[in-house]
């Protein structure tokens, strides 16, 4: 067992390894790993009935039409604030609820329709990790027979027979074999998660979807977790989608990141792009509201950009790009047409008309909407000029970078977006410097995780 | 005892109580203790904690679940249960003395100079009443005035914490505010009677970091005009960074570390800071390293382990000679100007380890 995990993980590595030469490749060759999980236009919406007739009324939109995919051994974290869906996302992927509309492809086969009974051979490849480590265990189950549950259930008779295969799982999360007997209740939070972790990791699966895995737990024992999910993945070669409102977190477990808003995938990219150049406005926001332990860049608040208000209902989600009620970019178009998802650069998919760290997508529309002049007064001064500098040097760049297939459209967008900062009289400094970072930078960094 | 009854006496805060670094301190915590006692056995919660906070300073309170920082929070305010609770020690608002004081004289001052914001707003808020009503009601409570001019007051104070439509939403339930919209009228609430210490207990652990931004940012800014002193109880050293001047670590019911915040950060002495800061994922760092977890888990605070309580989860815990680790509890020993701390390692271990074997992890 543990031998052909190991080769497993050599060649996990090995894999790993060779991931990042292929981003540099211009054409984002990290898509050659093989895919696992496919999901397509996926929706789930939850109708609002009223009256005698129970009629719909409504619904409410978690998640509404969303594309991504998971390849093999990879972790894809998913971030966002409460109610954007990204909870639904994962019951939803692992077909605890059932999508509304789209397609859900399993290592190439649709389970989006498939019966219970038709699903039960897939509930060994595909495992959950769930927040609550004091609800999602039954306090009247021994841990023995909660571990054990996946063999009962699917029928499996491990070698060695049931008890030693979950002592062995028991010992692989660092608890003691010996509390095969012992109550949920004897156990610490921490202890419960890892306990949450050996039934997920029971039937050997081959992708594990952790909602909020380690929200619940204290600092120091949240890294204890951390790391053992990281060990296991290693070790076993797993596949993790981790779904989290920690950016901190997610950006340490991560290879690749969606942020999610109303149900949404506003950003979808690979690690180091997003946290060095978050291409969507939400993003960015999001990323410079999180608290920095460190005292001395408590002067620079200018950075932080603060959104007005909260998130608009998913009832009744906003026309056109679902953020341009408190995004500072927003113009008319941001309000009648929604942005699609492209990819703008090699592994890096954004949906937004005016993105930052890149041309304009929509650089004929300049007047700001009223909801973005007020949330602009609410961003420091400095934030929109670093990103007018920075979106200004890009688009540059990108103008005199880019290959013959795409020159002429880039360099017209990053004229005309020139022109329109211009217009809009902010400062507009070529600083190419600023943007060495933003493309797929070191690989050194994605291998060693 | 006998500091109690010159206290009763009327004696003034400038006593021998309080210690010559604390002149000017608006709160004192002395040596402050918290006793519960239960089927199980004694919980000590707080075991001797000392503390003072200035007025326009903000002491940031860190702890794990466990480690008696909020109890500590509810001892300062009075708020712990008498039937069950045993509170020894000396808290000091404003040259007044409230572990013996009169209760009622206690429940005058709490909202009044001293107020509280709780970490969920939800259950910290009747769900029954409007949330106007219960504004009023603190206003009411300690100031002769009319409803009108209450509900006048408690308008203005929504509109300042940043509800939109404060006229109309004072009319509103609880349940009818989102998460960051109810901890924003508890913070109304809280500051109707503009009080001059204000304890905010994870105010915003159960907020999104956006929303927490705007809370903090909030919590600043009134902080900067009404010039109260704040206590930050949270376990995220991300806030702590962000918004206090001093900052107290507290372990199994005990302050293990106590400095300005840039020491803190800086040069921090404890092992278990250590470990909190090693154990902490840091979008501002780069991911290449494994996080450091502190091994094992809190200790019971029914069994407190003997001599130092971390010392079961120390990795330098055999440093020290004598097993003195285990047998004699460290005392807060001052490592230079505000700084303190309760570790067995010697001040040389300490820097060289902290130089040599965390700071470059982090």
């Amino acid at each position: 067992m543990s031998e052909t995990n190991k080769t497993d993980a050599v060649e996990d590595a090995a894999g790993k390894a060779a991931i990042p030469q292929q981003a540099s490749a211009p054409e984002g060759g990290s898509a050659e790993r093989e895919v696992l999980l496919r999901v397509t236009g996926l929706t789930k919406h939850f109708p609002i009935k009223k009256g005698l007739l129970q009629r719909q009324v409504g619904a409410v939109k978690a998640v509404d039409g969303i594309d991504f995919e998971v390849r093999k051994g990879e972790t894809l974290g998913v971030v966002g604030e409460s109610g954007c869906g990204k909870s639904t996302m994962g019951r939803v992927i692992t077909r605890l609820q059932d999508p509304t509309s789209g397609t859900i492809e399993f290592e190439g086969r649709d389970i989006t329709r498939l019966s219970t009974g038709k699903m039960r051979p897939m509930r060994r490849d595909v495992q959950m990790i769930f927040q609550d480590p004091y609800g999602s265990l039954n306090p009247r189950h021994t841990i023995g027979s909660i571990v054990s549950a996946p063999f009962r259930l699917q029928g499996v008779e491990p070698e060695g027979g049931v008890k030693k295969e979950v002592q062995r799982l028991l010992e692989l999360v660092g608890l003691n074999p010996e509390h095969y007997n012992r109550y949920p209740h004897e156990f610490s939070g921490g202890q419960r998660q890892r306990i949450g972790i050996a039934r997920a990791l029971a039937l050997k699966p081959k992708l594990v979807v952790a909602d909020e895995p380690v929200s619940a737990l204290d600092v120091s024992i949240q890294a204890q977790v951390v790391n053992l999910m990281d060990d296991l993945q290693e070790e076993l070669g797993l596949t993790y989608v981790i779904i989290a409102h920690d950016l901190s977190v997610v950006r340490h477990v991560s290879d690749r990141i969606a942020v999610m808003y109303l149900g949404k995938i506003v950003e979808l990219a690979d690690r180091n792009s997003l946290y060095e150049a978050p291409m969507h406005p939400y993003t960015k926001a999001l990323m410079s509201a999180v608290p920095v332990p460190d005292p001395k860049r408590r002067g620079t608040k200018s950075e932080r950009i603060l959104l007005r208000g909260d998130v608009p209902s998913p009832i009744a989600p906003p026309s056109g790009c679902r953020f341009h009620t408190r995004c500072w970019k927003a113009t008319e178009i941001c309000k009648t047409t929604e942005p699609q998802l492209l990819e703008l650069k090699p592994g890096q998919r954004v949906a937004c008309h005016h993105p930052e760290n890149f041309a304009d997508q929509a650089p004929q529309d300049t007047v700001l909407l009223t909801a973005a002049k007020e949330a602009s007064e609410l961003v420091g001064e400095a934030v929109l000029e670093e990103s007018a500098e920075t979106s200004a040097a890009v688009a540059a760049e990108v103008a005199a970078a880019e290959p013959a297939e795409a020159a002429e459209e880039a360099s017209v967008e990053a004229e005309v977006s020139e022109a329109e900062l211009e217009t809009a009289e902010e400062p507009e400094s070529e600083e190419p410097e600023a943007t060495a970072e933003a493309p797929e930078t070191d690989s050194q960094e994605s291998t060693d995780k | 005892m006998s500091k109690l009854e010159k206290a009763a006496l009327g004696e003034p805060a400038t006593d021998v109580a309080a210690p010559s670094d604390a002149q000017d301190a608006f709160l004192s915590v002395r040596d402050l203790r918290i006793h519960f006692n239960t089927d199980d056995g004694l919980v000590k919660s707080v075991d001797g904690v000392s503390f003072d906070v200035r007025r326009g300073q903000t002491l940031g309170i860190v702890g794990e679940s466990g480690s008696g920082k909020s109890v500590t929070s509810l001892g300062v305010m009075g708020l712990h249960r008498a039937a069950n609770a045993t509170v020894s020690g000396e808290v000091w608002l404003d040259g007044q003395e409230l572990i013996g004081a009169d209760p009622d004289e206690v429940r005058r001052l709490r909202g009044r100079k001293m107020a509280m914001i709780f970490q969920d707003p939800l259950s910290a808020m009747h769900p029954y009443y409007k949330v106007g009503t219960q504004i009023v009601e603190a206003y009411r409570v300690h100031n002769k005035v009319s409803k009108k001019v209450a509900r006048t007051r408690a308008i203005e104070m929504l509109d300042r914490v940043g509800i939109p439509e404060p006229a109309k939403r004072i009319d509103g339930y609880p349940h009818e505010f989102s998460g960051g919209m109810r901890q924003r009228a508890m913070i109304a609430m809280a500051l109707v009677n503009n009080p001059e210490l204000l304890i905010a207990d994870e105010p915003t652990t159960a907020l999104d970091v956006t929303v927490q931004a705007q809370i903090l940012d909030l919590i600043r800014d009134l902080q900067k005009e009404f010039g109260s002193a704040v206590i930050m109880i949270t376990h995220d050293l991300g806030v702590v960074a962000e918004i206090a001047d001093d900052v107290l670590v507290m372990y199994g019911g005990r302050c293990v570390e106590r400095g300005p915040v840039g020491e803190i950060f800086d040069q921090p002495q404890h092992p278990y800071t250590w470990g909190l800061l090693g154990s902490m994922p840091r979008i501002d760092r780069d991911t290449a390293d494994r996080l450091i977890p502190v091994k094992g888990s809190p200790p019971s605070l029914i069994n407190v382990p003997s001599g130092c309580a971390f010392h079961p989860r120390c990795p330098y815990a055999d440093l020290p000679k004598g097993n003195v680790t285990r047998t004699v509890r460290p005392e807060l020993e001052q490592v230079e100007g505000g700084h303190w701390s309760a570790c067995h390692l010697s001040a040389e271990d300490r820097t060289r380890i902290w130089t040599e074997e965390i700071a470059p992890k982090l």
